[in-house]
This record gives C-alpha cells, structure tokens and sequence, in this order.
C-alpha cells in the first residue's frame, strides 16, 4: 500500500478562486504566504483584510475572511477605524505603491506616527498595474511607462520613493522590512518576514509593513522570467533588502 | 432629566454619546471644533475610540472602516472639511454603511469665514459626493432639537443603512440653550449580520462598493433608489407656525427658519396673514406639505443664508401656482427678525408677478440695504 503524504494545498484562508492576476504576476505569490502566515497562526476567523484600489483590488474574491475594499489610498484609515473599534481582531491592508506611496501617503505615513497595530502588505511593482501601467512614485530612474514615455526623469519627475526606510524613522512603527518576490530562496524569507508583521500586530508592538518588491511584466511588457530578472538586476540595487526597523522584543522571534 | 444649560457643539457630541457612538473620528475646524475637543475627553472616558486624524480625508475614512463594524460611528467638521470628506462619504454610500456626519456650516465658498451660514445646501442635500444616491439631511434649529435629531440620526442611519447629515451653522453649534439630554443607551453586544467581525464560523462577510459589471451595480442603485423611496415616503419631518389661515407662507430651515419665526410672530401683531413652514428634513424634502401650501396661500417668501438653494426646491415644487419670493443673506451674515419683517411687509402689499426674477430683485434690494448701512 502506498502512503500518501499532502505537501502542497491550498491555505484554508485562500478560496477556490481562479485570480484574474496576469501570468507572471507574482501579487499571487504574496496572496497565498499571507493566506498561509493566517492559517499557521490560526487567526483566519478572526482577520479583516483592507483591499486596496489596483491590480489587487479583488482580493476579497480570494481570501476566504471578512474584507472591506477601501478608497484609492485610504486603506490604513479603513484599517485604523476598524482596529480602534475593534481591537480584537486582526486587521492588515494589502496595498500596490500607486495606492500606498502616491495618492495614500499621507494615510500610510500617519497610521505608522499613531502607531496602529495594523498589518500592512506593501506590493511594490514600480508601476500602475491597474490603469495600464503609468509611473508610479516608486518608477526607477529611466523606466519607460505610458506617463513617462522617454523613461523617468528624474530631474522633473523625482526620484524612486523608499518606503520601507522612510517608514522606519517613524517611532510609532514596530516592524519595517522589505523583501523580494522574485526566486523561492526570498519567497520563503517574505513568508517569514509576513509572519512576523502579523505578530507584531498580535503582540501589540505597533505599526508593520512589508515592502515586497513584485512583478508586473504586463506593464513593463517583458516576459513573466524576464520580470523576475529585472527585480534582481534593476530593482534590488534601488530598493535593497532588509530588515529597516525590528521592535526588540521581535528580536528574537524564531518563525 | 432636566433642562440644563447646554453650549451647542459640546451637548450634541454628549448626545452622540448617549446615543451610542462608539467611534469618532475628525480633525479640527472652526465652527464645530468644540464637538471634536469634547469626544477627545468624554470617549476615552468611556473607553469609546477617538482619533484625531490627519484630515477629513483619513477621518471619514476612519468612519468608513470603523462603521463597516456595524458599530454607531461619526464624525463633526465644517464646510471645508466635509469638501474633504465627500470621497469617503461617496463610499459609504456606495457600500450602504450607517454613518451620521454633523456638519456645522460656515460661510464659503473657499477658506471662506467661520461665521454662521447655510451655503452647503446643495452640497449636502444633492450627494455632495459622487455617484448615484440621496443622503438623508436634517436641520434643527435649536440646540434641543440638534439633540433630539442627533439621536434619531443614528437609528434613521442603522435602519436604511443610510448616511445621514446633521447640518446646523455656526450660530446653533456655538449657542448655549436650555435642553435636556436623552439618557444614555446600552451598547448592543451583537453586530449586526452584515458587518465584519471576523468569519467566525460563517461564510466571510465583504463590504466595497465597486461593482465591476454595469448589471451589479445597476443592481445596487435600484436597491438604493428603493430604499430611498421609502425614505422619502416615511421620514419627512418639519415644524409649521400659524399656517392654517395664512395667506403669506415664509419657508426657512435652521437659523433662518428660526429668525423666521420671530419675523412672523412680530407680523402677525400687525394683523398680517403670515406663516411660517421650517422643513427640518431638506431630504427627504417636504414635497406634499409646501405643495398643499402653495395651494392656500397667496405668495411664498422663502428665507434663507444662502443665495437662494432650497428657493430652487421649492420652485419646483410649487410649479408657479403662486409668486415665490426670496430674502437671503450670505457670506456668513446672519439677517435680522426686523429685516425679514420688512420683507414680509413688503411681500403681503406686493401684487406684481415675480417672473422668475425673484433673486434679481432680492439682489437689488439687499445692496440697497448694504447701501444703507443697513
Ligand atoms: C481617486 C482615484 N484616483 C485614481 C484612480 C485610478 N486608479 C485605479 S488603480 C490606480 C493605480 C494603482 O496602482 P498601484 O497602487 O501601483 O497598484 P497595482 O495596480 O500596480 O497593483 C489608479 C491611479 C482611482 N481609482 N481613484
Ligand atoms: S497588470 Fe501587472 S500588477 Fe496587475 S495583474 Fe497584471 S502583472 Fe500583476
């Protein structure tokens, strides 16, 4: 008789939805390690996802919890009202960084001062996935999009926000990290790193984000392997990993 | 419970209170800031969220979020700040969440003045943010009566899963008034279906208010048009003063409805035929009855502190069977009983047609008056 093992399913907190995401797109990837960060932490029935305005504004059709889908950028102040008034749950945001460093900064900026015990999942793509690929505040320099056609110049333009450093000068914030999506070695360290901002929100020890740097190879029109080449090639020397703020008593936390 | 003293923004943030809110959130503006630095006290107190936010951006949706909770949640702002909010309260709508936004009107448009006005009519009666809904608006006069409709606001908002407006000017937030306050309400321990509180043993609750397919939200605004009508069909509420003889209706809300009525009471000792109709609902606004009005009388004087905004609603209402004339102030410029007692004067010996030039000839009259010194 041979034994059969399961090593591989779908997260209960992941429905049995086909996603409408584009092949190569990897805001899949970190749909599912926050589905399974849920799952281990076993706080699925107890979670309350703030679905952004972008590529992922569906995430609501794939998680299998309580989701709200909030205005273009206000996702941290959803997610501030919800958590005050119930403190009890866990609340996070799922956000693109059109929606967090552009038209949201001021809503992201202030829940990490107030320090909310919130979650938030920071999809950074370089782009606006959504509306067909316009330059986001996170564009590199250079980087062809149908608003910055002759590349970003930077000169008129500004130069690529950096989230997760800015974010980490703030007191109120417990946990700044920024990972990548672009080989399974960093999959499983974004997974490790998510774990983490969710137990910084159980733990009480303030504001968590990981900035998780994403394909879009739709809008930056190459294909799905050439997407994850330029993560490592183009975005990484920009954006560089790690961890930016960790609370001590994160310290230690073996996850 | 008895009459106290009460000053006007801080008894209506107390009756917010008893009524049950467990979230407020807003940002500082004058006139109604006096709402938002008592909740900064009296919600910690009772171990009820408070947030001052970075805006009325983020405030209203605080709001948002916070009232998708199924709990009483608000904010307080004034004219500017409710501009702000407008997105937000769109959204609201949209995902068909309770909410009661007081909105203490100051003189615009732009930065303005803080000084008492009811320039915001359209803005709050006519959506003010995007998309295809009616929000419910009431207009007290007095400090009792804001009481009184800040109480009812939150089941009128729980039981159509409606937004509904407090809208008061400057004068009433500020005014100290005997009132009495309503006793304090039991926090409901069950959220109601709909709301997030986790999927615990159920299927996960969403709210939003995007419907991709034209077919759903068309879905969604027939079911908010329904509900509407039904609105419409139940809660209008106003106050009439001395209408059954009269022959000269004068219609105001708020401030203006009140000065109003002293205008009128001083004209009737004069022996003219006057009444005065206070619409406290602009919406639903009071159809039927200024219809039935406008049958009986002779003229219609509609008074407000604005450049004449419900005049329009009421126009359309009465369909020219009588002439509809109009006195405003603007500007933050609250008129005097005298000046609207000159008008009802004036009004009851008038036999000329207005001809829809009733807010050319108010202009007229009112840069006279200016002229004046008046
Ligand atoms: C107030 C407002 N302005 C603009 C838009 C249009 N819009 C929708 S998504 C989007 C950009 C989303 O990009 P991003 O946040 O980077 O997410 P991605 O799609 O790349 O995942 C914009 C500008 C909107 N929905 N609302
Ligand atoms: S457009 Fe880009 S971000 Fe959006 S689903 Fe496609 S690949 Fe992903």
């Amino acid at each position: 008789m041979v034994m059969e093992k399961v090593v591989y399913q779908r997260p209960e907190s992941l429905t049995d939805t086909v996603t409408h995401y584009c092949p190569g797109c990897t805001h899949g990837v970190a749909h599912r390690l926050v589905a399974e960060v849920l799952d281990e932490m076993g706080i699925r029935e107890k979670t309350i996802g703030v679905a952004p305005v972008g590529c992922s504004v569906f995430a609501y059709n794939y998680f299998n919890h309580d989701y709200v889908e909030a205005a273009h950028g206000r996702a941290p102040a959803m997610a501030t009202g919800i958590k005050r008034v119930r403190p009890q749950n866990t609340v996070y945001t799922y956000q693109g960084d059109g929606d967090l460093a552009s038209i949201g900064m001021a809503e992201i900026v202030h829940a990490a001062i107030r320090g909310e015990n919130i979650t938030v999942i920071f999809i950074n793509n370089a782009i606006y996935g959504m509306t067909g690929g316009q330059m986001a505040p996170t564009t590199l320099a250079g980087m062809k999009t149908t608003s910055s056609p002759l590349g970003r110049d930077v000169e008129l333009t500004g130069y690529p926000v950096k989230m997760a450093e800015m974010l980490s000068t703030i007191d109120g914030a417990g946990y700044i990290v920024r990972r990548s999506l672009h080989n399974p070695v960093n999959i499983r360290k974004a997974k490790k790193a998510i774990r983490k901002a969710f137990e910084t929100q159980e733990r009480g020890l303030g504001f968590a984000m990981v900035e998780l740097l994403s394909s879009c190879p739709t809008n930056w029109k190459i294909t799905p392997q050439e997407a994850l080449d330029f993560i490592e090639n183009s975005m990484l020397p920009v954006y560089p990993l790690g961890d930016y703020k960790v609370h001590p008593e994160l310290a230690g936390l073996r996850v | 419970m008895t009459k106290q003293l009460l000053k006007g923004n801080e008894a209506f943030a107390e009756a917010a209170i008893r009524a049950g809110v467990e979230g407020f959130f807003g940002y500082p503006i004058t006139p109604s800031t006096e709402f938002l630095e008592y909740m900064s006290r009296r919600m910690p107190e009772l171990g009820r969220a408070f947030v001052q936010a970075e805006s009325e951006v983020a405030a209203i949706n605080m709001v948002y979020g916070a009232a998708c909770t199924g709990k009483r949640v608000m904010t307080a702002s004034s004219s500017p700040g409710i501009s702000l909010m407008s997105e937000g309260i769109s959204y609201i709508a949209g995902t068909e969440v309770p909410v009661v936004i007081v909105n203490v009107m100051r003189g615009g448009p732009g930065l303005g003045n803080i000084a008492p006005s009811q320039g915001d009519y359209f803005q709050m009666t006519k959506g003010g943010g995007h998309g295809d809904y009616f929000p419910i608006v009431l207009a007290p006069a007095s400090v009792q009566e804001a009481i009184d409709y800040i109480t009812l606001a939150f089941d009128l908002a729980e039981k159509y899963r409606s937004i509904v407006h407090i809208v008061v000017d400057g004068n009433i937030g500020q005014m100290m008034e005997p009132a009495e306050l309503p006793p304090m309400r039991k926090i409901p321990k069950e959220a109601p279906e709909w709301a997030v509180t986790g999927a615990k043993g159920r299927e996960p609750n969403i709210l939003t208010s995007i419907y991709i397919d034209p077919v759903d939200e068309e879905v969604v605004n027939i079911r908010l048009l329904k509900r509407w009508l039904e609105i419409e069909k139940n809660e209008v509420r106003y106050k009439e003063y001395a209408l059954d003889d009269a022959e000269i209706a004068v219609i105001g809300f708020g401030t203006a409805g009140r000065v109003a009525s002293s205008a009128v009471r001083a004209a009737r000792e004069e022996g003219i035929k006057v009444g005065l109709f206070r619409p406290i609902s602009l919406s639903p606004f009071p159809k039927k009855q200024i219809e039935e009005i406008s049958k009986r009388v002779r003229r219609i004087l509609v008074v407000e502190m604005n450049s004449g905004m419900m005049l329009e609603d009421v126009k359309r209402v009465v369909q020219g069977r009588v002439p509809v004339e109009f006195y405003g102030r603007m500007g933050g410029v609250t008129p005097f009983p005298d000046e609207i007692l000159d008008e009802i004067r004036r009004v009851d010996s008038n036999t000329a047609d207005v001809a829809d030039l009733e807010r050319e000839q108010w202009l007229d009259r009112l840069e006279a008056r200016i002229a004046g010194g008046k």
